[in-house]
């Protein structure tokens, strides 16, 4: 089955808008109707697995027209987008009930869902551009969703800080056009590598970088994360930290650094020195934390600096000229790690809504003893809490290691030894939030806590399934070779992405 | 030079945007950011003697060919597309930060950022 790439887009997009006219009699119908569709993404997006295709919008060829490109890494980020969206879902049908406005929530959700399939399916840099601010939009006002002190204040600040970073994301388009003449990413990669670079493009180049670090939360642009992704209603902190930071993010900074620009070793060394203050300084601040969803968002920032950790190990390398195996092992590591942390961040985030739906509260100290009255969130937290402290079988302990091995093959050692004390620091700061809110004493108030059960538990579970199984993906020779190597060679093969793309016509 | 001002023009909303402690001069930084950027994209498609890039009937030769005439006179269209789609853009950021802006007054009764700070770490 061969879905066209544009009901990645227009089928959410549609969803949409007719979530709202169900208003307030049609909520259920319109809750399943949202939950069919993500399914249905899901779906689709199983069935793209390993194709490489490209479509023209309207029939215009390229760079005339608009493409839509999926290749390995667009698939691979489709999939943890599809995946996290129907688990967020499936998780608010329950979840959302204690807000008012639910048609109105799902409508920004799924505007959410279309902007980041968007993004990680344009080729072209300004559409990039429009899907990101589509992207961005629904998620600011997803923050401030509940319209408390905390969220609209939350809200506030993300939005200020994302629309300087979608400015600069735009000036820097502005400049690329200025001095290659074209917006198709495939015709600007070739005129860069014909023509070279100069003053324009490498301020663009700073541009961006700046502005999908905003986006990604990079730790000297971070200062949003902490506030935004603790204050969106907790489905919606899953998507945040999941995959909106990743397609906004960490995919396109690897699309425009990889695939357009090229790497040089000084941004090798560049992208390298964010990761590694992101892994640490996340961490560190994290330990210190007593509200459990905004130990959780600082921890995002820490793992995200894992993912993108790898992908600068292996930019480094291939501007070095050295072994393109370690190189690829790198990326590798961090793309799976990428596809990780969107599974247990996910399920780590639907884990503290289910507390806070339960007792109402979010600071550590006020819980405690809850292992018993809600067994299944505590098994599928432990669960997680293992895969991202990187616990042997469960996921988080392959990629960790395979950018570990890659970090010792390339001859950082100390690169290897910050990541290995990263992930000590990671497995401290879940002991901590284990301890205080699943054991210990049961505080009074929360004597007749109950367990959410339904669709909110289910989610949790697939959730808590594929933290296990994710593993296979590194182990079993089929689903690496069909899901994780296609999207390594689009990385690797770098500038080559234009020649392929233009061929193509 | 004229791309230098432009550029000191998104350095200024870059400014008022990061330092003003007022909500509602935040916003107005943003806008001057986006105003700078949109400037900039009309400036790299303009021509001094430009024309409107309409293929009349005296810039095509026989074989229904453009002239080079209308080549170097038109001026790019392309940039002024997509100045409309960042102005659309823009305008639904600024819809949803005017009314968070208001509904923050209303909780907060200030536009001061230094007062509203429920949120640390």
């Amino acid at each position: 089955m061969t879905v066209p790439l544009p009901v990645f887009v227009v089928l959410p997009l549609a969803t949409a808008f007719m979530l709202p006219l169900f208003g307030k009699k049609g909520k259920s119908a319109a809750t399943l109707l949202a939950n069919l569709v993500t399914i249905g993404l899901v779906v689709m997006a199983v069935s793209t697995i390993g194709q490489w295709r490209t479509y023209e919008v309207g029939r215009w060829s390229i760079p005339l027209g608009i493409n839509l490109v999926l290749d390995g890494l667009s698939c691979l980020l489709i999939l943890a987008i599809s995946v996290v969206s129907a688990a967020a879902m499936l998780f608010s049908t329950r979840y959302m009930e204690q807000y008012t406005a639910k048609s109105k929530y799902l409508c920004l959700f799924m505007l959410m869902v279309t902007g980041m399939n968007g993004v990680v399916l344009s080729g072209d840099i300004f559409n990039l551009f429009v899907f990101l601010e589509i992207a961005s939009i629904a998620s600011y006002a997803l923050v401030g969703f509940g319209c408390e002190h905390e969220e609209l204040e939350a809200s506030f600040k993300y939005m200020v800080l994302g629309s300087i970073a979608s400015m600069f994301i735009l000036f820097g388009v502005a400049l690329v056009y200025g001095n290659t003449g074209t917006l198709n990413m495939a015709y600007i990669s070739r005129t860069i590598s014909t023509n070279g670079m100069n003053m324009g493009l490498t301020f663009a180049l700073g541009l961006f970088i700046a502005g999908f670090g905003l986006k990604a939360a990079l730790v000297p642009f971070h200062a949003w994360l902490p506030d935004a992704h603790p204050s969106a209603p907790a489905p919606i902190s899953a998507m945040l930290s999941g995959v909106l930071i990743k397609a906004l993010g960490v995919y396109a900074l690897t699309r425009v650094l990889f695939n357009i620009f090229g790497v040089t070793v000084t941004l090798g060394w560049i992208i390298i020195t964010l990761a590694i203050l992101s892994m640490v300084c996340g961490a560190l601040l994290a330990l210190g934390q007593w509200d459990f969803k905004r130990l959780l968002a600082y921890s995002s920032i820490s793992q995200v600096g894992y993912v993108v950790l790898g992908l600068g190990l292996g930019a480094l390398i291939i501007a070095k000229e050295g072994n393109t195996a370690v190189a690829s092992l790198a990326i590798l590591g961090g793309l799976l790690h990428l596809l990780n942390h969107a599974v247990y961040k996910s399920l780590l985030f639907l884990n503290s809504g289910s507390v806070e739906m339960a007792t109402g509260t979010r600071q550590l100290r006020e819980m405690g003893g809850l292992a018993e009255k809600m067994p299944y969130t505590r098994a599928t937290c432990a669960i997680a809490s293992a895969s991202i402290a990187g616990v042997p079988p469960f996921s988080g302990f392959w990629s960790k290691l395979i950018i570990v091995i890659a970090a010792i093959q390339a001859e950082y050692y100390w690169i290897a030894a910050v990541v290995v004390g990263v992930s000590v620091c990671t497995l401290i700061m879940y002991l901590k939030a284990h301890r205080y809110v699943f054991l210990g004493e049961l505080p009074e108030k929360l004597k007749d806590v109950k367990e959410n059960k339904g669709s909110m538990l289910l989610a949790m579970s697939i959730l808590a399934v594929l933290c296990v199984a994710m593993g296979l993906l590194v182990l079993v020779e089929p689903l690496r070779a069909g899901v994780l190597e296609p999207a390594v060679k689009v990385v690797m093969q770098g500038l080559d992405y234009s020649v392929n793309i233009i061929a193509q016509k | 030079m004229p791309y230098a001002l432009c550029f000191l023009l998104f350095v200024i909303g870059l400014y008022c945007a990061v330092v003003k402690k007022n909500m509602v001069k935040i916003v107005v930084g943003i806008l001057v950011m986006e105003y700078a950027v949109n400037l900039f994209l009309i400036m790299l498609g303009y021509r001094w003697d430009g024309i409107a890039p309409i293929v009349d009937r005296e810039y095509l030769t026989e074989g229904n060919n453009i002239t080079n005439a209308f080549l170097s006179h038109a001026v790019d269209p392309l940039p002024q597309a997509l100045v409309l789609t960042a102005i659309v853009i823009s305008l639904g950021s600024l819809a949803l930060m005017i009314s968070i802006c208001i509904r923050t007054y209303e909780k907060y009764g200030t536009f001061d950022i230094t007062e509203i700070r429920r949120l640390k770490g």
